[in-house]
């Protein structure tokens, strides 16, 4: 069965994930919408910046936000000039470099939603005396819904499936850092199969889940996200 | 005073010396009325009009796809941002050089070609979300009375996506209309509806035309719309304007029958004067004379518009004989236009002869028949009209 630090394990990743998740949608719904509606020139090179996670092993990823983070870097002098420490092997350095990691499932669905709408529904919102900011609560926001939590979704199970940045950024401070994943690393490295089986069935199960959650109760996902 | 008579009052005042010109003047900006200045381009089409329309009433913009005519709609409504223009209502200025002012403080209404309903509101849903935003509140009464007034009170509580495509564009106006517009602008609203659909709507548009207060920019390329709705029409080419004027003025003016090809023909503004219930046959009257059309439903004294097509008229020099043509008015020739290939169109004011101020008909015969009849300007002429289509 499981042990009290694989529950602290669980916990922590459950934390991290959904504080991942909340700060995912706040800056990943501008983004998302201006990479929707812009006509920059730089709206091709944000984009892939965007989808690098996607490509990218984590173990590099890791290894400069690591270095971005750290005491010379330009994000670990502003942290320190702040009075907040250095991030790396904290909660909040895992949450940087996971809200980093998960970014492109978060942005892509919402910002397919919102092109899916169109600008007319806006331009209508508008000739109804409707501003920006009423327009998009009130007509963008409903209408791109299943975008929207089709992103809280993947950026949730995204996070919570991370083991490569996690290591090279939070390293394995039980706790603090130490997450599911590199739990079950932990026990198969001390050969305690029994306990590895019951924490990699969990996230087995977890995820299968979760995915068939967005794919049934959100019957809209493939006309969304197309 | 009826609608009408009000609006004509307006077409009246709005009219140039003699026919309106072929390209737009510069003038003062009037404090009623719509003031339009714009100048708006982008690759490969450039928009550049200058007009002042009446204060009331329907002025349509007419013209073929690409002519500009939504493009300018758009300016006028805020959605798109011309880079010089002065758009001014009854004497506010929405746009001048850099003052903007955004879509959404514009008090327009605007229908859209297609239904453009949110889908993730009701009917109801539809029809409070402007006048929430416009009049600060819901007033239920309001919705109601407008849903009755659009045959839409029955589909309150249902989403948009079972509405057919007449009952959405009826919703779309009533949704614009309940937000008080000071300007309704309509881009081609029937455009998508079959011609069921849109026999469906006209009546509620030739409504809106006699009760509406406020000025109204309809935008199609329907010579039948703009010849049933328009008090006012501006004819557009190429982002330019090709003439504007009265309707009945505009329809009929020869120089422009490019723009009308097949579908030339008058508007007479008329009113019913007598009935006649066994052959199911009302004589309308209008300046200089009177037709019969089919049909014995109308009041009399009720106002109507009939229209003649230019080819459903043919012309006679001697008074006709006994025939099966009802309607054979005495008219004097103003105008004789050659087509280039077989036909002319020959423009008269009906009444007799040496008369000018009678209404206008158009007829369209072939150039043997002109040189048969040896038909000229001011000569007397006895007008033959086949068919007349009673349009309100």
């Amino acid at each position: 069965m499981l042990v009290e630090q694989d529950w602290s394990a669980i916990w922590l990743t459950l934390k991290l994930a959904s504080t991942v998740t909340v700060l995912l949608l706040l800056l990943g719904t501008p983004l998302a919408w201006w990479l929707a509606n812009t006509h920059s020139r730089l709206r091709g090179t944000v984009s892939a910046l965007v989808s690098m996670p996607l490509v990218l092993p984590p173990t590099v990823l890791g290894f400069y936000l690591l270095l971005l983070m750290g005491p010379n870097g330009p994000l670990g002098k502003l942290t320190q000039w702040l009075g907040l420490g250095l991030l790396p092997f904290t909660f909040w350095g895992l949450v940087v470099a996971s809200t980093f990691y998960s970014l492109p499932f978060v942005v892509q669905p919402i910002q397919n939603a919102i092109e899916a709408i169109g600008v007319r529904p806006r331009e209508v919102a508008a000739t109804l005396r409707a501003s920006p900011w009423d327009t998009f609560w009130s007509v963008v926001v409903p209408l791109a819904r299943p975008g929207f939590l089709t992103a809280a979704i993947l950026g949730f199970a995204h996070t919570v499936g991370e083991f490569g940045v996690v290591l090279m950024i939070g390293g394995n401070i039980p706790g603090i850092t130490r997450v599911v994943s590199v739990q079950i690393y932990d026990h198969v490295e001390a050969l305690e199969y029994a306990q590895a089986h019951w924490l990699s069935g969990g996230m087995v199960l977890f995820s299968f889940i979760v995915l068939l959650a967005l794919y049934t109760l959100n019957p809209d996902t493939r006309r969304a996200r197309s | 005073m009826s609608g009408r008579d009000q609006r004509r009052g307006a077409d009246e005042a709005q009219r140039n010396p003699g026919v309106a010109e072929v390209l737009p003047e510069s003038g003062v900006s009037p404090a009623s009325g719509l003031r339009l200045r714009v100048q708006h381009g982008f690759p490969g089409f450039r928009l550049d009009v200058d007009l002042s329309l009446p204060g009331k009433g329907i002025t349509v913009l007419f013209g073929h796809s690409g002519s500009g005519k939504t493009t300018l709609l758009r300016c006028v409504a805020g959605l798109e941002r011309a880079r010089e223009s002065h758009i001014a209502l009854n004497g506010e200025c929405w746009q001048k050089g850099r003052d903007f002012a955004p879509t959404w403080r514009r008090a327009i209404g605007y229908v859209f070609q297609e239904a453009s309903l949110f889908p993730h509101l009701d009917v109801r849903g539809n029809l409070a979300f402007g006048m929430k935003r416009a009049t600060g509140r819901v007033n239920e009464d309001e919705i109601r009375v407008m849903a009755d007034r659009f045959g839409i009170a029955h589909l309150l509580a249902r989403k948009p996506e079972g509405l057919s495509g007449g009952e959405r564009q009826r919703v779309a106006i009533a949704r614009a209309l309940l937000t008080r517009p000071q300007l309704l602008l309509m881009d081609e609203p029937l455009s998508a509806l079959d011609n069921a659909r849109k026999q469906e709507i006209l009546p509620y548009l030739e409504r809106l035309h006699d009760e509406l207060e406020i000025p109204v920019l309809y935008v199609t390329h329907q010579v039948e719309e703009a010849a049933r709705l328009a008090d006012h029409i501006v004819l557009m080419e190429q982002g330019r304007v090709l003439a504007t004027g009265p309707a009945a003025e505009v329809l009929t003016r020869l120089d422009l029958q490019g723009s009308f090809s097949d579908e030339m023909g008058s508007v007479l503004d008329a009113r019913v004067v007598e009935r006649d219930e066994h052959y199911s046959l009302s004589r309308i009257a209008f300046a200089g004379g009177s037709l019969l059309v089919g049909g014995a439903t109308r009041a009399i004294g009720s106002k109507v518009r009939a229209r003649v097509l230019a080819r459903d008229v043919s012309l006679a020099t001697v008074q006709p004989g006994p025939s099966s043509i009802l309607n054979a008015v005495p008219a004097t020739v103003l105008e004789i236009r050659d087509d280039g290939v077989d036909k002319v169109n020959v423009r008269l004011a009906i009444g007799e002869a040496g008369s000018a101020e009678g209404a206008m008909l158009v007829s369209r015969i072939t150039r043997r028949s002109r040189d048969l009849l040896a038909l000229e300007v001011g000569q007397a002429v006895h007008a033959q009209v086949k068919s007349v289509a009673l349009l309100t």
